[in-house]
C-alpha cells in the first residue's frame, strides 16, 4: 500500500491516459457499426460478407495490429492514435453484428404500421427502428466497452502509457503490488464504464423496463386469479 | 369515395393476391373486406395507401389517382389501424395519438391536447396518457390504436384486422364502440377481417374475397345472407350452417327462434308483427324455415 501512496499521482496520470485511449474507440466503433449493421440489415448480400469481415478483423491478434498500424498510417510507433485506431477496429468489428442483429430484431409489425401512418424511410429508422433495437445495441456496447479497457492496457507493450503500464513494469520489477494495483484500476474503470452506460440507457430508454417485463404479464395474472379464487 | 379499377397486384414469388378486382367504396361507409387468410384482403388495404403498389390497373381517391400522390403525405393523410402491435412500445399512450399531427407539422403541445380530447372520444381514461403501450390491457391498447387513427382527422379509415389480438368480450364491447363512433364520425371506412360475424355486424357494404384475391360477392350484410351467389359465399356466411338457418317453434303466444341443430337461438323482439307469428309458427314443434336474421 506504501507504494500506492507514494505513486497516487502516476496511478491517476495513468487511469486518465487509459480512459482518454478507452472512449475514442467505445464510440467510434459504436457509430461506424450503425450505418453498416443497417447495411448488412437491409441488403441481404451484404451481411455475409460485412459480419465475415467483422469476424477476421477481430480475430488479429491485438499485439501485432499495434505494431502494424504505423506502417498503415503512417503514423509514429508511439503514437497513441495507433492504439486507439486499432481498438476502433475491434469495437467495430464487435458492433456490426450485434447493430445488424439488433435492427433486425425490430418487432416487423411496428415497423409496417409506422410506414403506414405515414413516416418517411429516414425519420422511421431515426426514430423508430433505432430506440426500439436501443436495449440491444446497448448490451453489445457494454461487451465493447469492457473489451475495449482491457485491450487499452496491451498498448503498454508498445509504449503508449495505460495502467497496463503498471503491470508491465511490476511484471519487470517482480513487484506484485504495482501488479495488483493496474489490475485493479483496470478492472475499476470497466465497472465505472458500465455503470455510465446502463445509467445512460435507463435516462435514455425508460420504457425498456416495460417491453421486458410484458413477456410474463399474462403468467402472473393468471396466477392472481388463480388465487383470488 | 375509393375506387378500384381492374387491379390485380402479382407479388415478385408469382401469387396473385389481388386477381382483377374492380370495387367503390362509398364515402361515410364502412366497407368490410372478408375472407381466408390468403385473400389478399389486406393487400387491397394496404394497396389504398401505396404500401403495396399494383402491377396493373388504377386507384382513384376522390377522383384522384393515387399512383401520383407522394406515399408519404398520403399515409398521413389515411387514418391506419392494425392489431396492438402496430403501436410504438416506445412512446405513451397520449405520444403515439399524437404521431401523425407531430408528423404533419402541428405543435407538440397542441397535438398532446388533441390526443386527451381523443382519448375521451375512444372511451380512454385520461389517467392512462402517460402510460407505455405495453402496460394497457389489449382492449385498451386498441383504443389507442382506434385514437390513433383518428387523430390526423382522417376522411379515410382503414382497419387490419385491428380487434383480432383481443378477447371475444372485449372484441364484441370494441365492435359496438366503432359502430357507435362511426355514426358521430362519419368516416370513409375500409375494415379486414376473417370474421363474418364482425363483417355483418360492422359493415354497409361486404365484400366477399376467394382464396386467390377474386371477389366473390359484394352487397349488404342483408343482401348476402339472403341471396347468396354460390356455395362458396352460403358457406362462407353460413347460411347452410345450424347458427344462421333459423325458424320459429313454439306457441304464437311465447314463440321462440331455433337454429337447426335445435338450439334456442333467441326470442322475438317486443313490436314484431304477431300476425306473421301466428303464421310463421303453424303448430308447435314442427318450425318452418325463415332464413337470416329472425327480427
Amino acid at each position: 500500500m506504501t507504494w500506492l501512496w507514494a505513486n497516487l499521482g502516476l496511478v491517476w496520470q495513468l487511469t486518465l491516459d487509459h480512459v482518454a485511449l478507452s472512449v475514442p474507440p467505445i464510440i467510434l466503433g459504436f457509430l461506424l457499426a450503425l450505418p453498416l449493421g443497417w447495411l448488412a440489415n437491409r441488403h441481404q448480400p451484404s451481411r455475409g460478407v460485412l459480419l465475415s469481415i467483422g469476424g477476421v478483423l477481430y480475430a488479429i491478434p491485438s499485439l501485432p495490429l499495434f505494431v502494424m498500424m504505423p506502417l498503415i498510417l503512417g503514423t509514429k510507433i508511439l503514437d497513441p492514435i495507433n492504439v486507439v485506431v486499432a481498438l476502433s477496429i475491434y469495437a467495430l468489428a464487435l458492433m456490426v453484428r450485434v447493430a445488424s442483429d439488433a435492427l433486425a430484431a425490430v418487432d416487423t409489425d411496428v415497423i409496417a404500421s409506422s410506414t403506414a401512418i405515414g413516416y418517411s424511410d429516414w425519420s422511421r429508422f431515426w426514430r423508430v427502428e433505432l430506440p426500439l433495437a436501443g436495449p440491444v445495441l446497448l448490451a453489445g456496447l457494454r461487451v465493447v466497452s469492457v473489451s475495449t479497457v482491457s485491450l487499452v492496457s496491451v498498448g503498454a507493450i508498445v509504449g503508449v502509457d495505460s495502467v497496463g503500464f503498471l503491470f508491465l513494469n511490476g511484471f519487470q520489477r517482480a513487484f506484485p503490488e504495482e501488479i495488483l494495483i493496474g489490475i485493479i484500476a483496470s478492472v475499476l474503470i470497466a465497472f465505472v464504464f458500465d455503470v455510465v452506460l446502463v445509467l445512460a440507457g435507463r435516462v435514455l430508454m425508460p420504457w425498456a423496463p416495460v417491453l421486458r417485463s410484458r413477456e410474463h404479464p399474462r403468467g402472473l395474472m393468471t396466477e392472481k386469479t388463480v388465487i383470488g379464487q | 369515395m375509393i375506387e378500384f379499377r381492374s387491379v390485380t397486384k402479382q407479388f415478385p414469388d408469382g401469387t396473385t393476391a389481388v386477381d382483377n378486382v374492380s370495387l367503390v367504396f362509398p364515402s361515410r361507409k364502412t366497407t368490410v373486406l372478408v375472407g381466408s387468410s390468403g385473400s389478399g384482403k389486406t393487400t387491397m388495404l394496404r394497396m389504398i395507401n401505396r404500401m403495396v403498389d399494383p402491377t396493373s390497373g388504377s386507384i382513384e381517391i376522390d377522383g384522384e389517382r393515387v399512383s401520383t400522390l407522394d406515399p408519404v403525405k398520403l399515409r398521413r393523410s389515411i387514418g391506419y389501424v392494425m392489431q396492438n402491435s402496430g403501436l410504438l412500445p416506445h412512446r405513451t399512450v397520449v405520444d403515439n395519438i399524437a404521431t401523425v399531427p407531430v408528423l404533419r407539422g402541428i405543435k407538440k403541445k397542441e397535438a398532446r391536447q388533441r390526443s386527451l380530447r381523443l382519448m375521451d372520444t375512444v372511451g380512454l381514461e385520461r389517467a392512462l396518457a402517460e402510460r407505455y403501450p405495453g402496460q394497457l390491457s389489449g382492449g385498451q391498447q386498441q383504443r389507442v390504436g382506434v385514437a390513433r387513427g383518428l387523430a390526423a382527422d382522417p376522411n379515410i379509415l382503414l382497419m387490419d384486422e385491428p380487434f383480432g389480438a383481443v378477447d371475444p368480450i372485449v372484441r364484441a364491447e370494441l365492435q359496438t364502440e366503432l359502430v357507435r363512433l362511426q355514426r358521430e364520425l362519419d368516416k370513409t371506412i375500409v375494415f379486414v377481417t376473417h370474421d363474418i360475424d364482425e363483417a355483418f355486424l360492422i359493415g354497409d357494404q361486404i365484400v366477399i374475397f376467394r382464396p386467390g384475391g377474386i371477389v366473390a360477392q359484394i352487397g349488404s350484410p342483408a343482401d348476402i345472407l339472403a341471396n347468396p351467389v354460390d356455395a362458396f359465399v352460403a358457406s362462407f356466411v353460413g347460411v347452410d350452417r345450424g347458427k344462421r338457418s333459423l325458424h320459429l317453434e313454439g306457441t304464437p303466444e311465447t314463440p321462440v327462434v331455433v337454429d337447426s341443430e335445435g338450439r334456442v337461438a333467441g326470442v322475438l323482439a317486443a313490436g314484431s308483427n304477431p300476425l306473421l307469428i301466428a303464421e310463421a309458427v303453424p303448430q308447435p314443434g314442427a318450425g318452418a324455415p325463415a332464413q337470416g336474421a329472425a327480427t
